[in-house]
């Protein structure tokens, strides 16, 4: 289908005249949205949205440059923290304290880049656990960031004009961000560091004889992919309203990683449902036991065996399946199921 | 106040070094840092204060219970799950134990995160001996002997056993290791229940010091992989002897530093290791094939 006859039609955004249907119509659905949806599925579109940033980012640095990092919740928390500080002591406006968030993180990303330079494979996995666990840590134990007891955020105005206070009105803000800037990760993947990225994740090795500078463009993953989860911090602290360093945890490294996995490593297509799908899972297994059948037959067992108020850990077992099953039976997670779906159907009924 | 230090640290670093070693003999076989170490210590724990505390059982009989259970929940994880994955790199090894990961602190979270219980031990925290200007506890000298047997069986086990050393040839070379003979399947399992038993070892030494939560082991993990990558991932008595150094270091730091800070130490250690001597400091250099 996709024959590609010339260097331009290879790096095109949108590549087919249908693709370009969809966009608009994306584009459409994203602005009627809140005007149509009640309040819940306006705060699942905004969690949705932060999430599938969030993979976007881990997956320029796992799916494209093949760098495990274990750390994302700790450049989470860098963006949300840096954030809401820049904004609260020094008065920031809002997009100048995001995007300064956003750039601290991806400091630190480059910063953890360094060590990643000389290692590979599980040392990196150690090294990333153990910078996202003393980011947290650190940000507990200073009075500065609100210690153990966290932080409120600032009440957000936007050019000083529109005050922005309830979910709907956060919607305009974060999707127009997310939009953007998955468009551009989108538009980066098909330029020369892109293709860098890819080339080292096939083989750092041969990626170096060709000429790839493997100092510059590794840390340059490290630093992207940290931006894009700093800004998603960012925009997750004003989602929230309320953070402390607890919610940065290690489990919320997994869950991001456990998102890439699902949307399919190395898609920025992949990445969007797999934020959107697994948020939804997040958002439905929140109250378990509200879940026809399902809910009361979990209940009983809690009852029985297990105790009734860690019902919500389930939430973690069914998480830590999928993760194992999608790696086992279906290592390109879902963007692999909808090619293999297209190309099913694409010569049906033949 | 410095040899009380000393002796502090060689303490918990038993413990270290005991996740330390249960680390590196899974990653000796299967290239693959197992990253539900701790939670599968973890569960083993609570298996123990469940048999203890709800089925009134004794200390010997739950302790051994909590063993039998981990070397099953071991062997159970690696047939279950990580044997199915066809032909799996790094990467995707890495998120199956993530997924170990998340899944048993989940179950654990269901089961007992409730509430945090105090773990009864037979040996005290409180009684102790003077040894000279220090101090240790009963229960300090129980972790260090516990430790000290384990590594004495093992270094048996891996010299004088045909199992030792045909697992000692799979870590080697498993292709060769196949051909002449060796069920490498079997030894994988058997690595994963070793690896489970110490780690159990460690978590039921570790609970009556602090509380016992779903928790225990989220730290000790990361302590754990920081002795691991001090001593060397792929030597058994340097990731044993990194343990203890990153005990006492950590204890120095704590007691002389900053007892704030304490806990980034071992990542500082990680780092620091990996940029400078990246195969551990008790290892060979290793050269990795193209």
């Amino acid at each position: 289908m996709d024959i590609k006859r010339d260097y331009y039609e290879d790096i095109q955004l949108l590549d087919s005249k249908v693709l370009w249907v969809w966009f608009l119509m994306l584009i459409g659905g994203l602005l009627a949205l809140p005007f149509l949806a009640s309040n819940y599925y306006i705060y699942m579109a905004n969690y949705m949205a932060i999430n599938v940033l969030v993979t976007v980012g881990l997956n320029i640095l796992v799916g494209y440059t093949g760098q495990i990092s274990l750390g994302h919740a700790g450049f989470f928390a860098i963006g949300a923290f840096a954030t809401v500080l820049f904004m609260g002591k020094l008065s920031f406006p809002f997009l100048v304290a995001l995007i300064a968030g956003g750039v601290l993180s991806a400091l630190f990303g480059f910063i953890l880049g360094l060590p990643a330079l000389r290692l590979e494979g599980p040392y990196l996995a150690i090294a990333t656990l153990g910078f996202g666990m003393a980011i947290t840590q650190l940000i507990g134990r200073w009075e500065l960031f609100g210690g153990r007891m966290g932080i409120q955020a600032p009440p957000l105005r936007l050019l000083g004009l529109f005050s922005v206070s309830n979910d709907r009105g956060l919607y305009f803000v974060i999707i127009p961000i997310v939009f953007l800037l998955t468009m551009a990760a989108r538009n980066l993947m098909k330029t020369k560091v892109g293709r860098a990225f890819i080339a080292i994740r096939d083989s750092d090795i041969a990626a170096e004889t060709m000429g790839v500078n493997l100092v510059y463009y590794k840390t340059l993953a490290f630093a992207v992919s940290a931006f894009y989860t700093g800004i998603a911090g960012g925009l997750m602290a004003f989602m929230l309203g309320f953070i402390n360093p607890s919610t940065f945890n290690f489990i919320l490294s997994i869950y991001f990683l456990a998102f890439v996995i699902v949307g399919g490593l190395g898609t920025i297509f992949g990445s969007i449902m797999g934020g959107i799908v697994m948020t939804w899972l997040i958002l439905m297994l929140d109250k378990i036991q509200d879940l026809p059948y399902l809910g009361e037959a979990l209940m009983t067992v809690s009852e029985r065996w297990m105790s009734v108020t860690g019902i919500h850990n389930v939430a973690s077992i069914v998480f830590g399946l999928i993760i194992v099953l999608i790696v086992v039976f279906e290592p390109l997670g879902l963007y692999g199921f909808w090619i293999r779906t297209k190309i099913y159907w694409k010569t049906w009924p033949f | 106040m410095f040899l009380q230090l000393i002796v502090s640290g060689i303490a918990i670093g038993s413990i270290y070094a005991l996740v330390a070693l249960a680390m590196v003999i899974i990653y000796k076989t299967s290239e693959v840092p197992n990253f539900a170490q701790g939670e599968m210590a973890m569960i083993s724990t609570f298996i123990a204060f469940m048999l203890l505390d709800s089925y009134g059982q004794s200390f010997i009989v739950s302790f051994m219970g909590a063993l039998a259970f981990a070397i099953l929940l071991g062997v159970f994880l690696e047939f279950t799950f990580l044997r199915r994955a066809k032909d799996p790199n790094v990467l995707s090894l890495i998120l199956i134990t993530l997924g170990f990961e998340m899944m048993l602190y989940g179950a654990g979270s269901w089961k007992w995160g409730a509430e945090q219980q105090s773990f009864p031990f037979p040996v005290s925290d409180y009684d102790i001996v003077n040894l000279g200007p220090a101090v240790a506890s009963h229960l300090n000298i129980a972790t260090l002997l516990a430790a000290l047997f384990l590594m004495l069986i093992l270094a048996l086990f891996f010299k004088y056993t045909k199992v030792g050393i045909a697992m000692k040839a799979t870590q080697q070379n498993m292709v060769a290791a196949r051909i002449n003979g060796i069920r490498a399947n079997r030894i994988l399992s058997l690595t994963w229940a070793m690896s489970s038993f110490i780690g159990a070892v460690a978590g039921m030494m570790l609970a009556p010091i602090t509380t016992l939560d779903p928790n225990l082991m989220m730290d000790p993990l990361l302590k754990g992989f920081a002795a691991a990558v001090l001593g060397g991932m792929t030597t058994l008595v340097g990731s044993a002897l990194g343990g203890y150094i990153l005990g006492i270091i950590e204890t120095l730091f704590g007691g002389y530093v900053s007892l704030q800070f304490k806990s980034v130490v071992a990542f500082m250690i990680i780092v620091l290791v990996l940029c400078f001597k990246p195969s551990g400091l008790f290892a060979k250099h290793y050269v990795r094939r193209v």
